[in-house]
C-alpha cells in the first residue's frame, strides 16, 4: 500500500483548460508532481502559471481536465470538483500567493493561529466547549500555539511573534506565509513566487526553509519561480509553460538545456535562438552547470549558475559559434538540439 | 392592455424620476466609492428650493408662463443643490477621502440626517402643498397622458443626451472616467482630481434638483422627509442597475418605477415597496453586480 | 460648515489676514446655503395657502456666527493644536507608567462605576428624581451599547457591512410582543426564544446575500430592513401594523415578585414588613426602572463577555481573518459562507435580545421604532468607536446617545433663545453634525487599535494602520 503509494504521484494534472472568454490562459496541460519531490512550475510572464495554482487550489474552476490529488493515506480527491476551502481542508493542498495575502492586521502568531482553523473548531466543539471554557479546548489551543512557535523558529520569525504582520519587512512576509500554509499541515504545499522580490540573502534562508520543509515534513512542494538560482538549486522536477501550454517537462538539467525552453524565455524567432544558445552556453556554464547539484550543497556553489534570470543575457547575444546549451553535450547532440529546436519554436504569438 | 398601458406609462415616469437621481448615486459611487447617502437628502433640497422659488414668482408676479416658471425653479434649484453638494464634498467626505471605507459612508449619513432636520427646523415639519402647474390631459386611445407626463419625459430624455454628450465626448468626461480607473496616476499625467470630484458631485447634484422639481411638479406637494424614501429607491436602482454604470442607473430607475406601479395596480399597494427591494436582492443573488455592471474579477 | 484649509496657506500670509479671508468666504458660502431656508420659510397662512415668511435678522445671525466661528477657527483653534500636538509626544511617553494602573482595570472600573450609577442618581435625585436619569440616559445608552455591541461582530470583526440590523431587534421586539401578549409566557422564557428567532432570521437573510461583497452586501441588508419594517406595518392581522402592540407584560423579578402595584407580587408586597419600613420604601416606577437598568446592563455585559470570548475562539479569528483577507482565509481551509453565517446569527441574536428587552421597557412597540434610521445610528456607533474595539463603541454610545438625551434636558437654553425654543427639535440635526464632525475628528473612531487575541511574550496593541476594513 505505502509503496504503491509513493509510485503514484501526488498531484496529476490531466489535460487542464482555463479560458477566459476568448483568452485561452491554459490550454490542454498535463504533467504529475512526484510525491516527496519539489516540482518546479516555470514560464514567462503570462504563461498561466498562477492560473495552474488557482485551478488546483479550486480559486478557478477549470474549464476543463482533471486535477487529482493523491493523499498520503491513498485518498484520491478530485480538485476541480471541490470547493476552494475543502481543498485545503480535505484534500491537504496549501498555497501561497504571488501577491502576498497575510492578515496584515493580525500579529504573526495570529496568522498562524488562523491556519489551524479546522482543527481548533473541532477542538472547540464548533465553539460551544470553547465558550464554556473547558479544559480540552485549552490543551488544544496550547498545542496550537505550539505548533505555531515550530514554524515561527524555522522561519526564523520567533521575535517577531507579537507583532502586526503587515509590519514585517517583505521577505518575512513571504516566509510567515509559507509558515501559514504550512500550519494547516498540508502534505501539497503550492508556492507563486516565493523568492520574488528577496534579496540575495533572503533567498538562501527561503531555500534553506524549504528544503527543509521537504526534509521534516516530507511535503511535496509546487513551486513557481522566475529566479532560476533557486529553481535549479532546489527542484527535482521542472514543468515549464509557455501561453498555457507546456512546451518542456523533466529534470532541471534536461529543461534548461532545452531550446524550446530558451527560446520560450527569450522570445526570439530561430536565428536568434541559435545566437541565444551561444550565449547561454557560456563557459562558467559549461563548466559548472554539468549536474543537476545535489539540493543539500548548498546554494553558494551554484547560484552563478544561472545568475538572474535568462532574459539578461539577451542583448549580449551575437557571436556565431553555436555551443550547446547542454554542457553535456556533443556536437550531435546540440545538431539534434537545433532541429528539435525549429519547429516547436515557430509558434511565437499566443497559442491559437 | 389599456389599463396595463396606462401604468406602464404612470411606472416610466416614476422610473424617470429615480433614474435621475440614481445617476448621482452611481457617479460619486463610481469616482470616489463611497455611497453618498446623503444624495436623497439633495434631491429633497432641490424640490424645496423649486417650491420656495415657484412661491417667490407667484408672490412677485400675477402670472408667469408655466414653462418660464418651470425652467426658472429647475436652474436656480440646480445651483442650490450644486452648492450643497459642493460643500458637503468639501466639508464631510474630502478630508477622509483615501482613508478608511466605512468614514465617509457615516459622514454620509450623518449629512443625511443634519440635512432632513435641518430643513425641518427651517421649514417646518409640514407637506408643503402647491397648486397644480399643469394640468392638461389626453386622452389616446382610451390612455391618458397628462401633460406632466410628457414634460417629465422630455425633460429627462433631453438631459440624458446633454448629459451623455458630457460623460462621453468632453475631456472632463475623460477625467472622470481617468479618476474612476485610476486616482493616483490620473493626478499624476495632469488631471486636477479635486476639480473633476467636485465636477461630479455638482452634476449629480444638478440631476437631482431636476427630479426634486419635476416630483414637485407631478406630485404638487413636498415635505422634509421625502428624501429617504425616492433616495433609497434611487440607490436601489443604481445598485440593480450596475452601480459605475450610467446607463445602469437609467435602466434601473426605470425598473423599479415599473415595479412599483405594475405591483400596485395588479397586487397590492402596500406591498410595492417590499416588491422593488425584493426584486433587487433576486436579482442580485443571481446577478451579483447587477444588471450593467462590470462583473467584478476576483484576481488572486 | 466650511472649507478646511490646507497647511501651506495657512502658513503663507499672517494668520490673522487668512483667518479673515476665509471668514468671509464662510460668510459669502453660509449665506448662499441658507438664504433659502433660513432667510425664506414656507408657511401656510389661515387659507392654508403656502405663503413665504422672511427672517432676513436670523439668517444675518447665522450667517454672522458662522463666519465668526470660521475666523475663530481658522485664528486661534488651529496654531493651538498644532502646538499642542508639538508638545505632546514627549508628554506621553512619561505618562504611560502611570496611566497603568488605570489602564489594567480600566474594564473594572467601568463596570464598578456603571453598577453604581443608579445608586449614585438615587442619592442626588431622590426615588422620583432617579426616573429620568436611570431610564433616559442609563437604559437608553446601555440598550445602544448593546445593540452596537451585537452589530459590531458583523461589521467591526467580520467586516460585513450590515445596514438592517434594527430588522433583527424589530423580530426581537415583535417576537417577545407577540407571544407575550397572546399566550402569556413570562419574559425570561421570551428572551431566549427571542434571540434563537432573530438569529434564524440573520441566517435565512444571510444565506443568500453573503456571496455578495461590498457596497451590494449593504445595499441588499438595508432592503430586508426596509422589507421587515414594511411587512411588520403591512401585515395587520398579526402585527397590528402601524397601530402596534400595546400592552406588552412587564418583567417580573424571575418570577419571585413583580412591578405592578396592582398585583398581589408587587415588589413591596413580597418584601418583608422590616426592609420596606427600615427603608421607608414607597410604591413608586423607579424600582422597575432601576431592575431594567441592572437587567440590560447584564444583558450588555454578557454580549461583552461573549464576543470577548469568541474573539479568543477559532470562529472569532477566523471573523477577524475575513475582514483582513477573505481569499486568503479560503485558502487555509476556512468555510467563509459558514463563518459568515455565524457572524451573522450571532450578532443577529443579540439585536434580538435587545429587541425584546426593548418591547418589555416600553410596554409598546410599533414600526416606527426601526427604522432605518436606527440602523444607522446602529452602525455610527460602531464605526465612530472605532471597529472592533468594545471600549470604544462604549464611549461612542455614551457620547451620542447620551448627548442627544442630555439635549432634552437643556431647557436653560429656552433663556438664551427665547421661550418658543425647543431643544428636542435640534436633537437629530446636532447628532447629524455631530456624526460628521468626529469622523472627520477622528476617521479611525476613538479606539483605533485593536488587541491581539494571543500573544507569546506581550500583547501590542496593533495600529489601527495595519487593520483592515473589509470588502463584504
Ligand atoms: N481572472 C482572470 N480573468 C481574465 N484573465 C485572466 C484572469 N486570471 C489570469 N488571466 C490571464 O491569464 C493569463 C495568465 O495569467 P497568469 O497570472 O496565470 O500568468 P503567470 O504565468 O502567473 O504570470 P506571472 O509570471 O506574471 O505571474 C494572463 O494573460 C492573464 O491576464
Ligand atoms: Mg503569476
Amino acid at each position: 500500500m505505502a509503496d504503491t503509494n509513493l509510485q503514484t504521484p501526488i498531484l496529476s494534472v490531466e489535460h487542464l483548460s482555463m479560458k477566459f472568454g476568448g483568452l485561452v490562459a491554459i490550454g490542454d496541460l498535463s504533467f504529475t508532481a512526484p510525491r516527496g519531490e519539489i516540482t518546479a512550475l516555470i514560464g514567462p510572464n503570462g504563461a498561466g502559471k498562477t492560473t495552474v495554482f488557482n485551478c488546483i487550489t479550486g480559486f478557478y474552476k477549470p474549464t476543463e481536465g482533471m486535477i487529482t490529488m493523491t493523499r498520503q493515506s491513498g485518498e484520491k480527491f478530485l480538485l476541480e470538483r471541490l470547493p476552494d476551502f475543502q481543498i485545503t481542508a480535505k484534500a491537504k493542498v496549501a498555497r501561497t500567493f504571488q501577491n502576498i495575502r497575510l492578515f496584515s492586521g493580525m500579529t504573526v502568531l495570529e496568522n498562524l493561529l488562523v491556519a489551524q482553523h479546522n482543527a481548533l473548531m473541532r477542538a472547540s466543539g464548533f465553539t460551544v466547549l470553547g465558550l464554556l471554557g473547558l479544559k480540552s479546548y485549552k490543551d488544544a489551543s496550547r498545542e496550537s500555539i505550539e505548533k505555531a512557535v515550530y514554524w515561527l523558529e524555522k522561519a526564523n520569525l520567533i521575535d517577531r511573534a507579537d507583532d502586526p504582520a503587515g509590519d514585517l519587512s517583505y521577505g518575512a512576509q513571504r516566509r510567515l506565509e509559507i509558515a501559514r500554509a504550512m500550519c494547516t499541515g498540508p502534505e501539497l504545499l503550492c508556492l507563486d513566487e516565493p523568492a520574488a522580490g528577496l534579496n540575495p540573502k533572503e533567498s538562501l534562508a527561503l531555500n534553506e526553509l524549504l528544503l527543509g520543509i521537504r526534509r521534516d515534513t516530507g511535503t511535496s512542494i509546487l513551486l513557481i519561480e522566475h529566479d532560476m538560482a533557486v529553481v535549479m538549486e532546489i527542484s527535482d522536477h521542472v514543468v515549464v509553460l509557455e501561453y498555457g501550454r507546456k512546451i518542456s517537462d523533466g529534470t532541471p538539467a534536461s529543461v534548461r538545456s532545452d531550446p524550446k525552453v530558451i527560446a520560450a524565455y527569450l522570445g526570439v524567432d530561430d536565428e536568434e535562438v541559435t545566437d541565444a544558445l551561444v550565449e547561454v552556453g557560456d563557459d562558467h556554464i559549461l563548466e559548472e552547470g554539468d549536474v543537476a547539484p545535489p539540493p543539500a550543497l548548498g546554494p553558494s556553489e551554484t547560484s552563478s549558475m544561472f545568475e538572474g534570470p535568462i532574459e539578461d543575457t539577451v542583448e549580449e547575444a551575437g557571436s556565431e559559434t553555436i555551443v550547446p546549451a547542454s554542457p553535456a553535450a556533443s556536437k550531435a547532440a546540440q545538431v539534434e538540439a537545433q532541429t528539435g529546436a525549429t519547429d516547436p519554436v515557430k509558434p511565437k504569438g499566443p497559442a491559437q | 392592455m389599456q389599463y396595463f398601458i396606462q401604468q406602464l406609462i404612470n411606472g416610466l415616469t416614476l422610473g424617470s424620476i429615480y433614474g435621475l437621481i440614481a445617476i448621482g448615486y452611481t457617479m460619486v459611487y463610481g469616482i470616489i466609492g463611497m455611497i453618498n447617502f446623503a444624495h436623497g437628502d439633495i434631491f429633497m433640497i432641490g424640490a424645496f428650493v423649486a417650491l420656495i422659488v415657484f412661491l417667490i414668482l407667484s408672490a412677485m408676479f400675477y402670472s408667469v408662463p408655466v414653462v418660464v416658471a418651470l425652467l426658472i425653479m429647475m436652474v436656480v434649484a440646480m445651483i442650490m443643490t450644486s452648492l450643497y453638494n459642493w460643500t458637503i464634498e468639501k466639508v464631510a467626505y474630502r478630508p477622509l477621502r483615501g482613508s478608511f471605507r466605512l468614514a465617509p459612508l457615516i459622514t454620509a449619513i450623518g449629512m443625511s440626517i443634519a440635512l432632513s432636520n435641518f430643513v425641518q427646523v427651517t421649514q417646518g415639519p409640514r407637506n408643503k402643498p402647491i397648486p397644480p402647474l399643469i394640468s392638461d390631459v389626453y386622452n389616446v386611445f382610451g390612455i391618458s397622458i397628462s401633460l406632466k407626463q410628457i414634460v417629465i419625459a422630455v425633460v429627462t430624455i433631453v438631459l440624458l443626451t446633454v448629459f451623455w454628450y458630457l460623460v462621453n465626448k468632453t475631456s472632463l468626461g475623460r477625467a472622470q472616467r481617468a479618476c474612476e480607473q485610476d486616482r493616483k496616476m490620473a493626478a499624476l499625467l495632469g488631471v486636477d482630481v479635486d476639480r473633476t470630484i467636485s465636477i461630479t458631485f455638482i452634476m449629480g447634484a444638478s440631476l437631482a434638483a431636476v427630479a426634486g422639481t419635476l416630483f414637485l411638479m407631478y406630485y404638487g406637494v413636498v415635505a422634509f422627509s421625502d428624501g429617504f424614501v425616492p433616495g433609497v429607491k434611487a440607490f436601489t436602482a443604481a445598485v440593480l442597475g450596475g452601480i459605475g454604470s450610467i446607463p445602469g442607473a437609467v435602466l434601473g430607475g426605470l425598473l423599479i418605477g415599473l415595479i412599483e406601479s405594475l405591483w400596485s395596480a395588479y397586487f397590492s399597494i402596500d406591498y410595492k415597496d417590499v416588491a422593488a427591494f425584493s426584486i433587487l436582492a433576486i436579482v442580485l443573488i443571481f446577478l451579483p453586480s447587477g444588471l450593467l455592471g462590470r462583473p467584478e474579477v476576483e484576481k488572486v | 460648515m466650511t472649507a478646511i484649509s490646507d497647511t501651506t496657506t495657512r502658513q503663507a500670509s499672517s494668520p490673522y489676514g487668512e483667518a479673515a479671508r476665509q471668514a468671509l468666504w464662510a460668510a459669502l458660502l453660509s449665506f448662499g446655503l441658507f438664504f433659502f431656508f433660513i432667510g425664506l420659510e414656507s408657511t401656510q397662512d389661515i387659507s392654508n395657502r403656502l405663503i413665504l415668511q422672511s427672517h432676513w435678522v436670523t439668517l444675518a445671525i447665522v450667517v454672522a456666527l458662522v463666519a465668526l466661528g470660521r475666523f475663530l477657527f481658522i485664528a486661534f483653534v488651529i496654531p493651538a493644536v498644532d502646538r499642542r500636538r508639538a508638545n505632546r509626544a514627549p508628554i506621553a511617553v512619561v505618562d504611560e507608567k502611570d496611566q497603568s494602573f488605570i489602564r489594567r482595570h480600566r474594564f473594572k472600573i467601568m463596570i464598578a462605576l456603571l453598577v453604581l450609577y443608579p445608586i449614585f442618581i438615587l442619592s442626588t435625585a431622590g426615588l422620583q428624581g432617579s426616573l429620568k436619569w436611570v431610564n433616559n440616559f442609563g437604559v437608553q445608552v446601555l440598550i445602544y451599547v448593546m445593540l452596537a455591541w451585537g452589530l459590531n461582530i458583523v461589521v467591526g470583526l467580520a467586516g460585513l457591512l450590515d445596514l438592517g440590523y434594527v430588522a433583527f431587534y424589530a423580530v426581537g421586539a415583535y417576537a417577545y410582543a407577540l407571544l407575550g401578549t397572546e399566550f402569556g409566557l413570562s419574559f425570561w422564557i421570551l428572551l431566549p426564544a427571542a434571540g434563537i428567532m432573530a438569529a434564524f432570521w440573520g441566517i435565512i437573510l444571510g444565506f443568500p446575500v453573503l456571496r455578495l461583497r461590498g457596497d451590494y452586501l449593504a445595499i441588499v441588508t438595508l432592503a430586508f430592513g426596509e422589507i421587515i419594517r414594511l411587512v411588520l406595518i403591512n401585515w395587520r392581522e398579526v402585527t397590528n401594523g402601524s397601530a402596534g402592540i400595546s400592552g406588552i407584560p412587564k418583567i417580573t423579578f424571575f418570577g419571585l415578585f413583580d412591578f405592578n402595584i396592582s398585583s398581589p407580587d408587587y415588589i413591596l408586597k413580597v418584601l418583608p414588613e422590616s426592609i420596606v419600613t427600615l427603608f421607608a420604601l414607597r410604591p413608586s416606577g423607579a424600582y422597575y426602572t432601576i431592575f431594567l437598568y441592572y437587567l440590560i446592563l447584564a444583558l450588555a455585559m454578557l454580549t461583552a463577555f461573549v464576543t470577548i470570548r469568541l474573539r479568543r475562539l477559532p470562529v472569532g479569528r477566523a471573523w477577524e481573518a475575513l475582514r483582513e483577507d477573505e481569499i486568503a482565509c479560503r485558502s487555509l481551509g476556512i468555510n467563509t459562507t459558514n463563518t459568515k453565517l455565524t457572524a451573522f446569527a450571532i450578532g443577529a441574536m443579540f439585536g434580538g435580545f435587545a429587541g425584546a428587552f426593548f418591547a418589555a421597557r416600553q410596554g409598546f412597540i410599533n414600526p416606527e421604532s426601526f427604522v432605518f434610521l436606527q440602523s444607522a445610528i446602529i452602525l455610527a456607533i460602531v464605526v465612530l468607536g472605532g471597529m472592533g474595539s468594545l471600549s470604544g463603541i462604549a464611549i461612542a454610545a455614551l457620547v451620542m446617545i447620551g448627548g442627544m438625551e442630555i439635549l432634552r434636558e437643556m431647557q436653560f437654553l429656552k433663556i438664551v433663545f427665547g421661550q418658543s425654543f425647543t431643544p428636542e427639535l435640534y436633537r437629530m440635526l446636532l447628532f447629524g453634525i455631530a456624526m460628521v464632525v468626529v469622523m472627520v475628528w477622528k476617521p479611525r473612531g476613538f479606539v483605533g487599535s485593536r488587541e491581539p487575541t494571543a500573544y507569546l511574550k506581550e500583547a501590542r496593541a496593533v495600529s489601527s494602520t495595519f487593520t483592515k476594513e473589509g470588502h463584504g
